[in-house]
């Protein structure tokens, strides 16, 4: 399954489910990573560094390691 | 300054806690509301700041505290621990607050309303401000504030803290302090998730109508973020922030060391020649007056700091660093400390707070010192103008002497960041930090705002030089000039300080150093410089400002290795007790500034034993 930090700039997702620590995914569900979320990428930053993803109409940004635990399905 | 002040009033005002996530001009309402009439002080025990205020509200007295950001009612960090402790009323010498004062970002009301939830479920009166208001207009939102009320039980009120608009409403409520909150018909929410659909649909059914997007913020971010754009820029920007420091601090700060020599001229010229005199013009001028002349420095960069963060840039270069200090077990949060540091730790160590991942808060207080700071530079320009000859190096530009400035500079960094890789592999190992930060839109820095953050620096600066730094001067004095000898004080080099310089003079030999500098170590740690003005005196020089004669002396005593590891003593060495005694608050125990001096110091030693080793066996 795909992972956030497959999506390329300007595609979109929908959040299926969170496969990180219990500590790290419950920091992220606070900040809005929750399953049925609707996340779009809109930086992708240098190389291995943090991805800028649009959740509820506000910028976060994460380290692509946590991106990479965050199955989601792509939209079309 | 202290919390039980708060309640040891007879007719105590009523306190009122300002609650709400990070970013969302909670600290901007506070100095709305507050002003001037504010003061900062710290929790007891722990090393979080608290804020507090008043203000006459028709006739009623309100006590303010600022609460620290929390993202969650789960405490993760210090900051968060007191926010919930204060809330539910467990705070040691701080009573439960009589309402709170909840604020959200209008602009996002969606993402944080699930807070309100938390908050309003403790019980206490609450008034639910959201604010920004300008910009949820500006941007093409809406929001119906009475019918958001109506589900949630308490007062909505939107409102733009920065312009004062919407605050009557606050005041009213203010006025009229409620003695208990309304029972309230709130869901039991589980978990996040659930929290999250609530506030969704609470949103929906108040007629939310979330902004676009800033246009602005998409503009500057494409190139503030770009992968190659967004690097350039940050290194760009972070030039200009120090050429402009050292543009305009330097002359501000020889105006106050100018101030501080005359001063000292003054006063010794209007005292007689006693012990009182001798105190005053060799002890506390020197010590303090050092130390305050590096003010504008630190409020220059405390400035610009203040800028780049209210302006929103700084979590983008947050972002744009954390790739690097990744790679030395450090992250994003981490890099303006840093940056700090090179002008004085001290403000960088205070920078800290906001990392709030305690490991990686830790590993950044302690390499902190590694950076150049500004103390340096005189020890390193009286070496370097004494040993190198002036050569052209690189063109006419970069001469032998800058290259060798720049090699410390370079040195201290190297240094710091190897540290930190070591700190992060052995005694702070963990796993990586979970960087995650959310992106406030771009936005004008209010300055009203900005100018009381510097005044607070400034406070705070000057009451640590009148206080901590005083006593430490003092002290030292008394070592340089005591015992009494046949009823007068010693020189220097028969004064107990001269007497344990003397007694390095053992420990010193292997880096080819001598007893003088040995002195010139202990008066060192009043403040790095000191050293030049103590080899000065040693060298019996009247005025080692005109540093040719301080040139000659040096260069008859020391030789090229001995000079050499003496520059990489002091790039690598924590002299600097001010630096310890506010690492020590930060961390809350000696524990920490004690292994950092005791390492420093041995870095430091054996890179300048191998330094003397090696310059002696290629140019002796």
């Amino acid at each position: 399954m795909k992972t956030l930090a497959d999506l390329r700039r300007g595609e979109s997702a929908t959040i299926v489910r969170l496969l990180l620590t219990a500590e790290v995914t419950g920091r992220l569900m606070e900040a809005g990573f929750v399953p049925e979320a609707c996340v779009t990428l809109i930086h992708r930053g240098s190389g291995g560094g943090p991805r800028v993803y649009l959740l509820d109409g506000a910028e976060v940004a994460i380290r692509r390691e946590l991106a990479a635990g965050i199955q989601v399905e792509q939209h079309p | 300054m202290t919390a039980p002040a708060l309640t040891q009033v007879t007719a105590a005002p009523k306190l009122v806690a300002i609650v709400g996530p990070p970013n969302c001009g909670k600290s901007t309402l506070f100095n709305r509301l507050t002003g001037l009439r504010q003061k900062v002080g710290n929790y007891p025990g722990v090393t979080v700041e608290q804020r507090t205020g008043r203000m006459q509200c028709r006739g009623a007295r309100v006590e303010f505290v600022d609460l620290p950001g929390i993202s969650s009612l789960t405490a993760r960090s210090d900051d968060e621990r007191v926010t919930l402790n204060i809330l539910h009323g467990r705070m040691p010498g701080l009573r439960r607050p009589d309402a709170v004062l909840l604020v959200l970002d209008s602009t996002v009301v969606d993402r944080h309303l699930w807070i309100a939830a938390l908050v309003l479920k403790l019980g206490v009166p609450t008034l639910l401000a959201l604010n920004m208001s300008d910009e949820l207009h500006q941007r093409g939102g809406s929001l119906d504030e009475g019918a958001l009320s109506e589900q949630l039980g308490v007062s909505v009120q939107l409102i733009s803290a920065k312009f004062g608009h919407g605050l009557e409403a606050l005041y009213e409520f203010l006025a009229n302090l409620p003695n208990q909150a309304p029972r309230l018909q709130l869901p039991i929410l589980q978990n996040t998730p659930d929290c999250r659909r609530w506030a969704t649909r609470a949103a929906d059914r108040a007629g939310y109508r979330r902004p676009a997007r800033s246009v602005w913020t998409t503009r500057l971010d494409v190139l503030a973020l770009h992968p190659c754009g967004g690097p350039v820029l940050f290194v760009v920007l972070m030039i200009a922030v120090f050429q402009s420091i050292s543009a305009l601090a330097r002359p501000l700060q020889e105006l106050c060391e100018r101030a501080v020599q005359l001063s000292a001229a003054l006063v010794s010229a209007a005292l007689p020649p006693t012990m009182l005199r001798s105190v005053l013009t060799e002890g506390v001028w020197p010590g303090v007056g050092t130390v305050l002349s590096f003010l504008p420095q630190i409020l220059i960069l405390f400035l610009w700091i203040g800028i780049l963060e209210d302006s929103g840039y700084l979590t983008r270069a947050a972002v744009v660093a954390d790739r690097a200090m990744a790679k030395f077990g450090l992250q994003g949060k981490s890099f303006i400390p840093l940056l700090s540091g090179y002008a004085c730790a001290i403000p960088a160590i205070m920078a800290t707070r906001t990392i709030e991942n305690k490991r990686d808060r830790l590993a950044t207080i302690l390499i902190v010192p590694f950076m150049t700071c500004s103390a340096r530079l005189p020890v390193y320009t009286m070496i370097v103008s004494a040993f190198v000859p002036e050569r052209p190096l690189l063109g006419p530009l970069v001469g032998s002497r800058a290259a060798a400035m720049i090699g410390l500079y370079a040195a201290g960094f190297v240094g710091g960041m190897g540290t930190a890789w070591l700190l992060r592999s052995t005694v702070l190992r963990g796993v990586p930090s979970c960087f995650l930060m959310e992106m406030p839109p771009y936005r004008w820095p209010s300055f009203r705002f900005l100018a009381l953050q510097l005044l607070d620096r400034a406070k705070v600066f000057i009451y640590r030089a009148g206080t901590t730094i005083l006593a430490v001067s003092l002290g030292l004095w008394l070592l340089t000039h005591l015992p009494l000898r046949g009823g007068h004080f010693s020189r220097i080099e028969e004064s107990f300080a001269g007497e344990f310089g003397a007694g390095l003079a053992p420990v010193l030999k292997p880096l080819g150093l001598n007893w003088k500098v040995g002195v010139g170590l202990v008066t060192s740690l009043i403040a790095r410089e000191v050293i030049v003005g103590t080899l000065g005196t040693l060298y019996g020089i009247e005025r080692p400002a005109q540093s040719g004669d301080l040139a000659t002396a040096l260069q008859s005593d020391l030789t090229a290795g001995g000079a050499a590891a003496l520059v990489v003593f002091f790039a690598f060495a924590l002299q600097c007790v001010s630096t310890l005694v506010v690492v020590r608050r930060e961390t809350g125990s000696w524990k920490w500034p004690a292994l950092q001096f005791i390492y420093m110091a041995a870095f430091a030693y054996i890179a300048a034993w191998l330094t003397n080793h090696l310059v002696t066996a290629v140019f002796g």
